[in-house]
């Protein structure tokens, strides 16, 4: 391997050990982006489009995917974009935005917490948001925006509570992990007790949303949630790289000039406000925050975890959770948490099958 | 107090006087970076209390004492890590917590004890994290970023290391890496938390004496926390003794190093003999067992 590569017009130029492509339209504005990182998210893009474009086209109603296109496209009417438009589209949709959102809500967490099992399942957020559900479905009432309400009230302040818990000058991935699930521990006996005490409509309904589904969403639905990822997701591109940074140690950052604190807490809001939003869309997902980061990790060999990777990789799995979701049974629909739980399970294995056997 | 601190700190520490040129300087112009009386510590615990420091400008410092002395602490108050209770660290003639972190991080670089290597990053990837404090959020990589970094990679021998993973290297490239991600900063002073620890002595004075070139080459003020004395005296050219919190000598080593001033700091009776190599103070330990050379015979008798 050469040292020093030089550019055509002969001035050195740094081996990464990866190919680069650098890009300075102008003196102002320079990015410098890894061919493979890139190539890897245009491949998962591509396949996104081709499973979406297959999901809008199966079911009772089938279509060839021809016929999909032109429907997307404008160009038919009548049964066919009836079908696609306004019944699968917001579907495939509300799958592509969730899951972007749970793929960076989990890479802000892994890098935040230096810790591959790092997720906002970890720090309590989900079995809050489960008991906020309890809550608004006992006293308020079981519509879509009342359990929606009732997460995300229950999933931020749990996360509230367990960030001010673990604080203690700073707060550290580990005391952060440790508090949150002792917090967990003692929300998830309170969600026993509400289904013991709550009526069996009640119960019925809290234990439906608690499975994570996507079923029966339509078009209202989708403009709170693109808004919702949207907003956060230009936040994350605002907050810049400081993120690559608190991976080199909270020393290092600080003397690389990032404000520690006040990043850290900031990314912490961004990583849970993302999983608000997913859970109060479809109910708590699992798996698809924890495993998208790795995948994309893997896929990229890039260092570290890195965001454009992890939310493209994430809409695809959720894609693909919840077609396997409708297909697999079908009539029968499953939700697409059972789906993902039983892949994150299986991924689980393979993880530690793998580590084990590493370690001989 | 806030005119003159080093001499005045001197002359509180009933300690060996010093000369050297950097006090006389120091008492004309301040130097860029100096602590005045500064309390600092963790929690409710003090380690340094009402503690006054000069970094005299241009120089290698090296800070020397034993555990628990402080001597980290200061190196993080002077760095900014810590805010100090009481007093202030005055970096460029201003308090060092007014600037913007960023602008800080522009003018001072830290070699950091804690830092970790992502998995998976390559030492150029790792280098030009070094560059954050000059980067905008639409200019990530400029041309003079990528100067920079060449630079530093140079300056440092890993050049030849630039495309290979981090977690591959040895010890001792490692600390190279990291100590070219500092210089990539382009700072003109740099602060390096016990550089030489966990290496082994080839190493050690490898760093050492890279740090020493980048010291004269590139007239960058140096301050090294460091645990080994005899690499303190033989590559500082102004030495900060430090013993419970407060400073109890500084200055050349070659002037200020006596068995008396080791006793005093580290409680370890000694000699100093002359380093035969750079002519710097050599500390050899005195032993409390008394051993008669070992000759073929006892050893195998």
């Amino acid at each position: 391997m050469k040292a020093l590569t030089r550019r055509q017009d002969g001035a050195p130029r740094v081996d990464f050990g990866h190919r680069v492509m650098v890009l300075r339209p102008s003196a102002a504005v320079s990015v410098r982006l890894s061919v493979r990182t890139t190539v890897v998210c245009a491949i998962l893009l591509l396949l996104t489009l081709v499973v979406g474009v297959l999901a809008l086209g199966t079911g009772e109603f089938s279509l060839p995917p021809d016929q999909v296109v032109r429907a997307l496209t404008g160009q038919e009417s009548g049964w066919a974009r009836l079908v696609v438009v306004e019944w699968r589209l917001p579907r495939v949709v509300l799958a592509l935005l969730i899951g972007s959102a749970l793929g960076l809500s989990g890479a802000v967490f892994q890098s935040l917490m230096r810790n591959p099992l790092g997720s906002p399942d970890v720090i309590g957020f989900n079995t809050g948001a489960y008991t906020g559900v309890l809550v608004a479905t006992a006293y308020v009432g079981h519509d879509y925006a009342q359990t929606s309400v009732g997460a995300l009230v229950g999933g931020l302040l749990t996360a509230a509570v367990v960030y001010l818990l673990a604080y203690r000058q700073g707060v550290q991935g580990f005391r952060l992990i440790i508090v949150g699930i002792a917090v967990s521990a003692v929300l998830g006996s309170v969600n026993q007790w509400f289904i013991i005490k709550a009526d069996l409509q009640t119960a019925y309904a809290a234990a439906l949303w608690g499975q994570g589904s996507l079923n029966d969403l339509s078009w209202d639905q989708v403009p709170p949630v693109a808004y919702a990822v949207g907003a956060l997701s230009l936040l994350l591109v605002a907050m810049g790289p400081s993120l690559r940074l608190l991976e080199l140690g909270d020393d290092a950052a600080s003397a690389l000039g990032v404000r520690r604190e006040p990043v850290r807490l900031a990314y912490l809001a961004v990583g849970v406000a993302l999983t608000a939003v997913a859970t109060a869309a479809a109910g708590p997902i699992s798996f698809v925050a924890l495993a998208a980061p790795q995948i994309a990790a893997r896929l990229t060999r890039a260092p570290g975890i890195a965001l454009v990777p992890s939310a493209v990789t994430g809409a695809l799995l959720l894609l693909v959770g919840d077609f396997l979701a409708v297909r697999l049974f079908a009539p029968t629909q499953l939700p697409v948490g059972v789906v993902t739980v039983s892949l994150g399970g299986a991924y689980f294995a393979w993880l530690l099958a793998r580590n084990t056997r590493g370690r001989k | 107090m806030n005119a003159t601190p080093a001499p005045s700190d001197t002359a509180q520490s009933d300690a060996v006087e010093t000369t050297g040129s950097a006090q006389t300087e120091a008492g004309l112009t301040p130097a860029r970076l100096h602590a005045q009386g500064v309390t600092i510590g963790y929690d409710q615990r003090a380690i340094c209390e009402d503690l006054s420091v000069e970094v005299p400008d241009g120089r290698f410092t090296v800070i020397v004492g034993p555990n628990a002395c402080g001597k980290s602490t200061l190196l993080r108050a002077l760095s900014r890590l810590l805010r100090p209770r009481r007093g202030r660290v005055v970096l460029d003639g201003r308090d060092i917590h007014g600037y913007p972190a960023k602008e800080v991080a522009r003018r001072l670089g830290l070699l950091a004890q804690s830092s970790t290597a992502p998995e998976g990053i390559s030492v150029a990837d790792l280098v030009a994290r070094g560059r954050f404090p000059h980067q905008k959020l639409i200019r990530q990589w400029s041309a003079h970023d990528e100067a920079a970094v060449l630079e530093a990679m140079e300056a440092t021998g890993v050049t030849d290391l630039s495309g290979r993973l981090v977690d591959t290297l040895s010890g001792g490239q490692r600390q190279r890496v990291w100590l070219a991600m500092v210089l990539a900063q382009q700072t003109s002073i740099m602060l390096l938390d016990e550089p030489t620890t966990f290496l082994d002595i080839a190493h050690q004075v490898e760093v050492l004496e890279l740090c020493v070139r980048l010291n004269r080459e590139q007239r960058a003020t140096m301050v090294a926390v460091l645990h080994d004395l005899n690499h303190a005296c033989r590559y500082a050219d102004h030495l900060i003794a430090m013993k419970a919190g407060r400073i109890v000598a500084q200055g050349d080593p070659r002037e200020i190093v006596t068995a008396e001033l080791v006793e005093e700091v580290f409680g370890l009776r000694c000699r100093i003999i002359d380093d035969p190599e750079t002519h710097t103070p050599l500390i050899i330990p005195r032993s409390g067992i008394v051993t008669a050379p070992r000759t073929a015979t006892t050893i195998h008798g």
